[in-house]
């Protein structure tokens, strides 16, 4: 089982809404679309299930070309964020319909509806209508339906953003398991990066209507081939600074240049765009080689086991991500320390030279 | 800014309630102090919602009275109280341009023209829209238009506190962060009382000074983030706030000691006997896998990122534990131990006070 795009792309009125993309998905894999809104997410679902028909390219499904096949053809169930169920039908007959419309036999419907409504902590509410249940109920019964058919192709475009944190947090980790035992593709988009670790698999992320590296979802996350990926796959967001290599130095920003760290002994002299995750920041400095920032705290938020503090790095805002609870006042000056192998070095253009040496090891 | 008062405050849907069942809202005394950013946390169901539709004067409780610097305004519509509401989807008039949908509180009150122009120019910087002030509301994207809403809910200074119901929830990610701490400048700089509904709790921690947690009706804890993490007053508290939430386990307590499946456990601290139902938690934060302690089993590790979640079965139970980003998981590893400072004890869902604390 694989679903294959080749060339796919998808034009509106003159405006691209996907770059020609080129997809291979396997057999019994997780799949996540990563980007912010607008960037594709939901038109490349699409492309996918046979909703819309690709303006170039094409859709592969076991080898065989489904390119502007109807969806009823195919063997695809999608879940979207706005919940659909029969509101007429009680929540076992919202689940079994799909394996009716199929053909299944009563004991295999039963068994089917039974277990799958007891992964999504719908057992208590079988005999219920969906508008007697919360929104969360809903929605795990609209992932339910999307579930037990048995589907090849199960496409969820943010099914749990409507839902409450801890249920959201509960979901992501029995969507994994879910699906593991599926042995379907599941393709799921979100706009958040944490979802996207918490589901692991592998991750595409998007940016701007284009697929900017498809991969295992912590490689990706460790080693991002561009800056847009960085971008897209860090939350709080990538910090970024230009800096310059000459020789045996290197000048961050417009701070006084520092002797090159061995973490970068290997780039040549040129101008870079270096980047770095908020929980890499330290208020101390943890080893020799740590590099030392003056900014200006604009403001703290803490979590209550940890502290974020919002930066003023010679203009450049930055995010940082400490440990424990800091009590530091807004506008006050603050040093913060990088140990350099979590330094990423971009080209000017956006595209990955170095990953973090300590990505390399992770 | 005023500061608000709830004065043995409850409500029922039902017309006749007959026992504590029958309210959404437990009866609830609480002074809101003024100028102090709150965050109202809980999953859907709680009473959340009631308890703010109560204050602004939308609901009208079946008990008690709400004050607004001493002032019952208990019977006070809406429009006379002064507040300012942000609701979870975007409140804005397409046919307008958003310097007029920002500018809209402030005429409707009679401001003058040349204060108006400045009030907005200065809320349209703050969320990101000074380029887009002459443009009709109508075709924006749906964060664009909260963002309007979040403006227009600011652009007054003379309210008496500016009510937020689950504000972010269709905002991006990115766009989350830089409106939270657009709203906690803000805070900062003008001191408005602002009360604000999520179940989000990294929204209601970073937020608000104090967080009101509430489960089933009645608030279970207010307390600054570090209190709620360090010390959770109740087991729900434990559980909704940290991700994943707190781990418990029954057990036996005698003085300083807890014995967990069998297994003698240092409390560092000292109790008097408890009873009812007894429960040590444990933050994943403070549990370690180690060759001694209590036997666990590693059933899954989840590569977070920034850190690691290591899934384990003790007894049949989940347990969490959480390592660092680069940590490697030992083969070993058939026990966990726990930081004594980071333990708790619970008996029937409330937390014990140890002997040192009462003394203290």
């Amino acid at each position: 089982m694989t679903l294959v795009l080749k060339g796919v792309s998808k034009t509106v009125g003159g405006e691209v809404h996907i770059h020609p993309t080129d997809l291979t998905l396997e057999k019994g894999t997780m799949n996540v679309l990563l980007g912010p809104t607008l960037s594709g997410k939901t038109s490349l679902m699409r492309l996918m299930a046979g909703l819309d028909v690709p303006a170039t390219g094409s859709v592969h499904w076991n080898g065989e070309d489904v390119t502007g096949m109807r969806v009823q053809d195919r063997k695809v169930a999608m879940v979207y964020q706005q919940f659909i169920n029969y509101p007429s039908m009680t929540v076992y007959d919202n689940i079994a319909s799909p394996m009716k419309l199929v053909g299944k036999s009563k004991s295999e419907i039963d068994s089917a509806v039974r277990e799958t409504a007891e992964l999504m902590q719908l057992s208590p509410m079988l005999d219920r209508k969906p508008l007697e249940l919360s929104g969360g109920q809903q929605q795990r019964c609209a992932l339910a339906r999307a579930l037990v058919k048995n589907a090849g192709l199960v496409l969820l475009d943010e099914p749990l953003a409507n839902l409450d944190y801890k249920l959201r947090e509960e979901l992501r980790e029995e969507i994994p398991k879910i699906f593991e035992r599926s042995g379907s593709i599941f393709v799921y988009a979100t706009t958040e990066p944490e979802e996207a670790l918490l589901l692991g698999g592998n991750t595409a992320t998007l940016w701007e209507g284009r697929v900017t590296q498809f991969g295992p979802t912590p490689s990706v996350y460790r080693r991002p081939v561009d800056t847009a990926t960085a971008r897209v796959f860090s939350d709080p967001p990538m910090n970024f600074l230009e800096i310059t290599k000459q020789g045996g130095k290197l000048r961050f920003g417009k701070d006084a240049a520092v002797a090159l760290p061995d973490a970068l002994s290997s780039l040549d002299d040129g101008t870079y765009t270096a980047g770095f995750r908020p929980n890499h920041l330290e208020l101390s400095a943890r080893g020799p080689d740590a590099i030392a920032f003056d900014t200006i705290l604009n403001v703290t938020e803490i979590t209550g086991s940890e502290t974020f503090v919002h930066l003023d790095h010679h203009g450049a805002r930055w995010v940082g991500l400490v440990h424990g609870v800091q009590t530091l006042q807004p506008g006050q000056s603050l040093d913060v320390f990088l140990d350099p192998s979590r330094i990423y070095i971009f080209a000017p253009d956006g595209t990955l030279v170095s990953a973090a040496q300590y990505a390399e090891a992770a | 800014m005023a500061k608000i008062t709830l004065d043995n405050l409850a409500h029922s849907y039902s017309p006749n309630p007959s026992s504590e069942e029958d309210f959404a809202l437990k009866e609830l005394n609480h002074d809101w102090v003024d100028g102090e950013a709150y965050a109202l946390l809980g999953a859907s169901g709680c009473g959340k919602s009631t308890l703010l539709n109560i204050i602004s004067g939308l609901l009208h409780p079946s008990q008690g009275r709400i004050l607004f610097d001493d002032v019952d305004v208990t019977n006070a519509p809406t429009a006379e109280r002064n507040i300012a509401q942000v609701f979870q989807f975007p409140v804005v008039y397409d046919t307008m341009t958003v310097h007029d949908n920002l500018a809209f509180p402030l005429r409707n009150r009679g401001a003058d023209a040349s204060y108006v122009a400045q009030r907005v120019q200065q809320i349209a910087r703050m969320i990101g829209m000074e380029e887009q002030l002459n443009r009709k509301a109508r075709g924006l994207t749906a964060d664009a238009k909260q963002k309007i809403s979040l403006g227009r809910g600011m652009v007054r200074e003379d309210v008496n506190a500016l009510l937020f119901d689950e504000p972010l929830t269709v905002i991006d990610p990115h766009m989350k962060w830089e409106l939270r701490t657009q709203l906690k400048s803000l805070h900062h700089e003008f001191g408005h009382t602002m009360i604000y509904v999520t179940h989000d709790q990294t929204e209601a921690l970073t937020f608000a000074d104090k967080v009101v947690v509430m489960y089933d009706g009645r608030v279970v804890q207010i307390g600054t983030p570090q209190e709620l993490f360090e010390r959770p007053a109740h087991t729900f508290v434990g559980y909704f706030i940290g991700s994943p939430g707190m781990n418990l386990f029954e057990a036996q307590i005698d003085g300083k000691t807890a014995k967990i499946a069998g297994v003698p456990v240092a409390l560092g601290a000292g109790y008097a006997p408890v009873g009812g139902k007894v429960q040590v938690g444990v933050r994943p934060e403070f549990v370690h896998l180690s060759d001694t302690g209590i036997p666990a089993r590693v059933t899954r590790v989840e590569d977070v990122g920034r850190h690691k979640v290591i899934r384990l079965d003790v007894e049949g139970h989940k347990v969490s534990a959480i390592a660092e980003e680069g940590a490697q998981i030992p083969d070993g590893a058939s026990h966990i131990t726990f930081d004594a400072a980071g333990i708790n004890v619970y008996a029937d869902d409330w937390r014990v006070t140890a002997k040192q604390e009462a003394a203290t």
